[in-house]
């Protein structure tokens, strides 16, 4: 299976007043088409910076990162962005905020196909009826889920998550981590979620990257094996395997943070 | 009955304002080259009336055609000090130095620079004036701008200018609008310095200091609430087209 995402040895550091801030340090992750990553470590670990390498906002001091057998240079128009921050433009509709990428990846589609395909992805993630209302009108969950329909409505290749899910309260992520698995059944892509919810990096990921304290390196993969058939339950993450499985991350996150760990209870 | 009392309160605001200043005036028993009361007026505005028409379109001219060149003169340095570092950096201090210089101090100046031309002066000193407010805002509108808004257009290709577009220039919107309204009066002072301290005498200034030098106190008050009502036309103008073009900002009452 060839490699959707390849990013070699990438060292990046901050200029600052006080001197370079070394962020990553020969950081290496491969991300097979089609599969989800899960990146998780301590705060203030460089994993923000990840995504802007992967998305092509920054060129890293060393190393390189490949998308789809391409060196990455600069933006291209096949990656999604979310943020934990949604990002809605307030002086538009839901539905011209989804709509949004479209006019800058494929200026020349007519309206009406553009309209559809925004239409089609709001209604996936259960907002149709509420296309004309302004964002301020939604609640912070349907702003979010009208932010991920705006990642995704170009058809990307890479969608990459910076913590996406991490301002909602308990009970709206569990239902857009849901409604995450319904689009990607609905529309394959490869995914990087940068988060700090170790239940959320399993139930959501295909592999679940760890990333050591600053300056970050690959410390940790963890391939997911999760219980059951079909689209992942919710109900999985309270089995024994699961519970290994998180029990593996927090050992190795503490170790990340440069602490003793505590000893596992398997 | 909601449009009912968006009309009744304010105009009733005006009534109340009105009969306390008559009131005011009777009490203290002030003949009128004291303190005018309003009662006095309407016969001000009928003696004077194609001098308030006249005076009224030259003072409203000159203040908007003054606004509109602080508009795009303002924006436009806003647009340089939002983006660029270097250039906040160095005009700050400037503006803000220029903006601290009382402006009558500059009605000789300019009248010594560009003798004769007084619609030019007074569109000039309106301009000079009422900038400041609009350069400031855009300016920290757009080095404020959250860089997750650039980034969901930047990491698909978009170019600057799109991004100004598309982006920055409506997100920054409501601060413009915010700080017009604070220009729009800063323009009439504008307008009516020159008008006053020049000898060129036009607009709504001059007719006030003609009345001054004939101690005619109610015309002079006449003149007042006349620019007063223009201020006020104005800034509504400036509210209707905020609604047009930022209305998204305003929230909806609960």
């Amino acid at each position: 299976m060839t490699n959707l995402i390849d990013i070699k040895g990438v060292t990046h550091a901050y200029q600052t007043p006080n001197g370079p801030l070394p962020v990553l340090d020969n950081l290496n992750v491969s991300v097979p088409e089609g599969e989800f990553a899960a990146v998780v470590g301590p705060s203030g670990c460089g994993k923000s910076t990840l995504t802007r390498l992967v998305a092509g906002l920054m060129k890293p001091d060393q190393g390189e990162v490949w998308l789809h057998g391409k060196l990455v240079k600069s933006p291209r128009k096949t990656v999604g962005m979310a943020f934990q921050n949604p990002v809605m433009l307030e002086w538009r509709t839901i539905l011209q905020n989804v709509m949004l990428p479209l006019e800058i990846v494929a200026p020349g589609m007519p309206k009406k196909q553009r309209v559809e395909r925004a239409m089609e992805l709001l209604d996936l993630v259960g907002l149709t009826g509420f296309e004309n209302k302004r964002p301020s009108e939604l609640s912070g969950g349907m702003r979010q889920r009208a932010s991920l329909c705006r990642a995704i409505v170009h058809k990307p290749d890479v969608l990459i998550m910076d913590e996406p899910f991490g301002a909602l309260d308990a009970f709206t992520r569990e239902d857009l981590w849901q409604t995450m698995h319904e689009l990607r059944a609905k529309e394959p892509f490869t995914a990087v979620l940068i988060t700090h919810d170790l239940r959320e990096s399993v139930y959501l990921g295909d592999q679940v990257i760890v990333l050591s304290g600053r300056p970050a390196t690959t410390q940790y993969v963890l391939d997911v094996h999760y219980p059951g058939e079909g689209l992942r339950k919710l109900e999985g993450l309270y089995t024994p395997e699961c519970a290994q499985m998180l029990a593996t991350l927090r050992e190795q996150i503490q170790i990340a943070q440069g602490r003793q760990p505590e000893p596992a209870v398997h | 009955m909601r449009n009912f009392q968006k009309v009744a309160v304010p105009v009733g605001a005006i009534v109340i304002f009105l009969l306390l200043w008559e009131f005011l005036v009777w009490v203290n028993g002030w003949p009128n080259y004291v303190m005018a009361s309003p009662s006095d007026l309407p016969d001000a505005y009928i003696r004077f009336w194609s001098l308030f028409v006249e005076g009224s379109w030259q003072t409203l001219w000159r203040t908007v055609a003054g606004l509109a060149l602080a508009v795009i003169f303002g924006t436009a340095l806003g647009m340089v000090m939002g983006f660029s570092r270097i250039a906040r950096d160095a005009l700050y201090p400037l503006l803000v130095g220029f903006n601290a210089i009382p402006k009558a101090t500059l009605v000789p100046v300019l009248a010594l620079l560009f003798i004769g031309q007084h619609n030019f002066n007074t569109v000039l000193m309106a301009f000079l004036i009422s900038f400041f407010p609009i350069a400031v805002s855009v300016g920290i509108g757009l080095s404020t701008l959250e860089p997750e808004y650039r980034d969901i257009l930047r990491s698909l290709g978009a170019s600057r200018l799109t991004i100004f577009r598309k982006i920055a220039l409506p997100k920054t919107l409501p601060e413009f609008f915010g700080a017009l309204k604070v220009s729009v009066t800063l323009a009439f002072i504008g307008t009516n310095l020159v008008e006053i301290i020049s000898p060129h005498g036009r607009g709504l200034g001059a007719l006030f200091l003609s009345g001054q030098t004939n101690s005619n106190y109610p015309l002079m008050f006449a003149v007042l609430i006349a620019l007063a009502v223009l201020g006020i036309i104005l800034y509504y103008a400036v509210v209707m087209l905020e609604k047009i073009f930022a209305g998204w900002a305003e929230r909806p009452q609960h």
